[in-house]
């Protein structure tokens, strides 16, 4: 182990952590904004419970998405000094400006969504829940932008006297074809995430409290708790399975974009994806092999579908596309001597390990959207352990996504862009800081073992509030709400405040 | 003044407001083990104590440490070699930072939500090293900047991590220790009613006079490293700030010793950044490896598009934080924290 390697697990260790959270928040805020919105026009109580339910689980999650994503700011500075020397002009801009519109943006008005419940009027209320819903999203895209410069820099030259990219043109970088096609997937999977978390766990509720009904000798209970089976965790579920089933379309439409630019922009990246070795006409999408990857050759395709890769890179069945053998050797001739391949086992499976996830949303979502039809309330106990075992996949699915993106992209920690300044690349090994190997061993260790347990506390917390359910002091909005005015004169004793830690 | 020595000002004006804002959650934080304590001339129970102090910057502290992401970021953008430099020269420093910084967020965020003892004595020491940990090793990193690191004629950082461990740095870490922590008594006297604004007001008498102390040693040690005449002035502000937060203590006046202890910050602020100018990072090789404004900034294009969105942005983020602070302007006292809705760890069958 040097201290490149070390440095790449860290940060794919503390980047899969954070990005494990952070798909969650960004497509969780908008649908309780949603929920919240619901409750605000229709005075549905059953909304304002779901609004208080799923806010519970938010703010658990926003906790450790915040915590795991302060690490990312300084890590670049800390185990990628070279590389922040070389590219901080053009990168350094959406970071800084990720903090100034996004981050303070989504904190502010957190704190002000948390605390403000009696404070805030009703309607300045819900807009705080809904500026936090723009500024996590608001932070993907800058940051996403930030990211697809490394996978296909634009707007930028480089500078020979200073040795380092310089920004030319902010507005093509902001309008990166690579961006444009990445935040819209990135963003649609954040919400299949979220869709399937809200989904599950009202699923899972719903059947709970049709089975608990149905044995209860407890009449009025048994009316209780199907009134609230039908009337609270059905309308939610059915409004969390149709996020799943636009989101699901939005991920095939703007993962086909991509992959259409990935051809383009990084064919190595492709063709390590579908192990494909060698030139090929027609070029087929292969659905299993089997053999060592990482030799090219020796793998043995044992199902595959004719011409799909060819159509999926260009429209065309017929279309040739290059391999990484070939790849490798037009590399060598522009960059001179290396090895340009990313690991290609890990680019193959990852890339079906992503699409793979998906299909556990697709079958919650069908399966949800089929039982609650036209006014059902489902009691089969199936139901409720497949709305379970749905939750993790698109979690899965994001890690995926993102280590095939990532890895993918290897050698190179900012990609030669085929049609841009030819001299803008750099790979890991130039990027990387002149630490010792200790150095980064002990921050590696550090991380992991704080970040391990931290995630073991998210998931105690997480299956506590669900188990639990909805709180009963959350069960009625506080008749006092929006007329605090913040002096207690006339009264004895102050009145409690609405929340505190 | 040109557009990167414009920019050294922004990020020193992103620190100062960073440190202003954080300089009291860290002294809050840090008072949590007194004041937090249960006494028995009040019978008032030690966790109520502590939820009242954490509290009292319940809704505007994840707000104010976004000072630090964005002072960061815009280091990054505008001078992307001194970001490089610093933060992988003080690798380990910042290590044991986000480590604080960490505990502290999902400490604060989940202490409330299991009602357990053991469980809340855990987030207390999340808080606790969240609080004291950056509260001195801040101190510690700047100083460093102030009096040097060992750079290359590249401006690379050759040095290991015990280079960070001098005197001076070290003195300049038990500053903001004791400047953050007097600070964050301060704001508990304006913020806090009934008992806890007493004992708020005494402990703050007690640490603001080392406070004065400290701040004047260390002042006059970086007026030797600065080598400046106006930062002579500026050391006197503050020192005359520190004895008026003694003073204005001893006399009970709250907001004067608020709006004092926030005049020392600025001026340690100021003393640190005027003493660096026209440099970033102070080279204790020769002088001539010092890495200047001009070397570490980015392209003039880079800078004017990142002005445009300052000039935009950060009136907006200001308007809003600042009605922040006004919508939760009110005292809190234990009689207003509500009863503690946490679950319990483990379900309980009925």
């Amino acid at each position: 182990m040097n201290a490149l390697d070390v440095s790449r697990w860290q940060f794919g260790i503390t980047t899969v952590y954070h990005f494990l959270l952070v798909p969650l928040t960004i497509g969780l805020a908008p649908m309780i904004a949603v929920m919240q919105t619901v409750w605000h026009v229709t005075g549905n109580e059953q909304w304002y419970r779901a609004t208080k339910f799923f806010g519970k689980l938010f703010l658990i999650n926003f906790a450790l998405g915040v915590a795991t994503g302060i690490v990312q700011e300084f890590q670049f500075g800390m185990a990628w000094s070279e590389y922040s020397r070389y590219v901080g002009d053009v990168f350094g801009a959406p970071l800084a400006l990720e903090g100034l519109v996004a981050f303070f943006l989504e904190s502010t008005f957190l704190g002000l969504w948390i605390f403000g419940w009696q404070r805030l009027p009703a309607r300045v209320h819900l807009a705080c829940i809904w500026l936090v819903a723009i500024g996590v999203n608001a932070s993907a895209f800058f940051i996403i932008a930030a990211n697809s410069w490394m996978q296909h820099p634009v707007g930028a030259r480089f500078n020979p006297d200073t040795q380092r990219a310089e920004l030319v043109d902010f507005w093509a970088v902001m309008t990166n074809n690579t961006a444009l096609a990445a935040f819209p997937h990135t963003v649609a999977g954040a919400f299949l995430t979220a869709g399937t978390f809200v989904a599950g766990i009202g699923t899972w509720w719903m059947i709970r409290d049709r089975r608990r009904a149905r044995v209860t000798d407890d009449v009025v209970l048994a009316g209780e708790l199907n009134t609230e089976a039908r009337t609270l965790y059905r309308p939610v579920t059915r409004f969390a399975m149709w996020v799943m089933l636009a989101s699901g379309v939005a991920l095939a439409v703007t993962g086909d974009a991509q992959a259409k630019l990935m051809f383009e922009q990084q064919p190595m990246k492709m063709a390590s994806a579908e192990s494909l070795c060698h030139v090929e006409t027609g070029a087929s999408f292969s659905i299993l092999t089997i053999g060592t990857q990482n030799n090219c050759d020796s793998i043995t395709r044992v199902i595959e579908l004719p011409n799909l890769t060819s159509f999926l890179a260009t429209n065309d069945v017929n279309a040739t596309l290059s391999g990484v053998t070939d790849l490798q050797q037009q590399y060598q001739q522009r960059f001179g001597p290396g090895n340009y391949r990313p690991n290609l086992f890990v680019t193959y499976w990852a890339f079906r390990a992503m699409i793979g996830w998906a299909i556990g949303s697709a079958v919650l979502a069908a399966a949800g959207l089929w039982f609650t039809r036209r006014g059902r309330v489902p009691d089969q106990r199936w139901l409720g352990w497949l709305a379970l075992a749905a939750i993790p996949t698109p979690f899965l699915a994001n890690s995926s996504g993102w280590v095939f993106t990532e890895m993918g992209r290897q050698p190179w920690m900012v990609a030669p862009n085929p049609t841009g300044d030819p001299s803008i690349h750099l790979t890991v090994a130039q990027g990387v800081s002149n630490q010792s190997v200790w150095t980064v061993m002990i921050s590696l260790t550090t991380f992991t073992l704080l970040y391990g347990a931290l995630a073991v506390v998210w998931f105690i917390l997480v299956r506590r509030y669900t188990v639990h359910g909805p709180l009963a002091h959350d069960s009625s909005p506080h008749p006092d709400r929006g007329r605090d005015d913040g002096d207690d004169t006339d009264a004895d004793r102050p009145a409690p405040l609405s929340f505190a830690y | 003044m040109t557009l990167p020595e414009v920019w050294f000002v922004v990020v020193a004006v992103l620190f100062a407001g960073y440190f202003l804002l954080e300089g009291f959650d860290f002294g809050v934080g840090m008072a949590l083990p007194f004041l937090g304590r249960g006494r028995d001339e009040t019978a008032e129970d030690g966790d109520v104590r502590r939820r009242t102090l954490i509290n009292t910057i319940g809704p505007v502290w994840d707000g104010n440490e976004v000072w630090l992401l964005t002072g960061g970021g815009a280091m990054f953008a505008a001078f992307p070699i001194w970001y490089a430099t610093m933060f992988s020269a003080m690798y380990l420093a910042l290590l044991v930072i986000l480590v604080g910084l960490i505990t502290r967020v999902v400490a604060i965020e989940w202490r409330g939500k299991i009602d357990d003892p053991r469980w809340r004595r855990w987030c207390d020491v999340g808080i606790g090293l969240g609080s004291w940990l950056p509260a001195l090793l801040w101190g510690v990193a700047f100083a460093n900047l102030v009096r040097g690191l060992p750079l290359d004629s590249g401006q690379r950082f050759t040095g290991t991590f015990f280079d960070l461990l001098s005197p001076y740095a070290l003195l300049g870490g038990l500053t903001t220790l004791l400047l953050f922590g007097t600070h964050g008594l301060v704001f508990l006297t304006l913020k806090t009613d009934g008992h806890l604004r007493i004992e708020a007001m005494r402990a703050a008498r007690v640490w603001a006079v080392p406070t004065v102390i400290v701040f004047a040693v260390f002042g006059g040690w970086t007026l030797a490293y600065g080598e400046k005449g106006w930062l002579a002035t500026v050391l006197a502000v503050g020192v005359a700030a520190s004895i008026v937060i003694a003073a204005a203590a001893a006399a009970g006046r709250e907001v004067v010793a608020f709006a004092a202890t926030s005049v020392s910050i600025l001026s340690l602020v100021v003393l640190i950044f005027g003493s660096l100018w026209p440099v970033v990072i102070r080279a204790t090789t020769t002088r001539a490896n010092d890495l200047t404004i001009a070397a570490a900034a980015s392209s003039h294009y880079t800078l004017t598009v990142m002005t445009w969105a300052a000039v935009v942005m950060v009136p907006v983020v200001l308007a809003y934080q600042i009605w922040t602070y006004w919508v939760f302007r009110q005292r809190i006292s234990t009689a207003h924290i509500p009863p503690s809705i946490g679950l319990s760890l483990r379900v309980r069958r009925s």
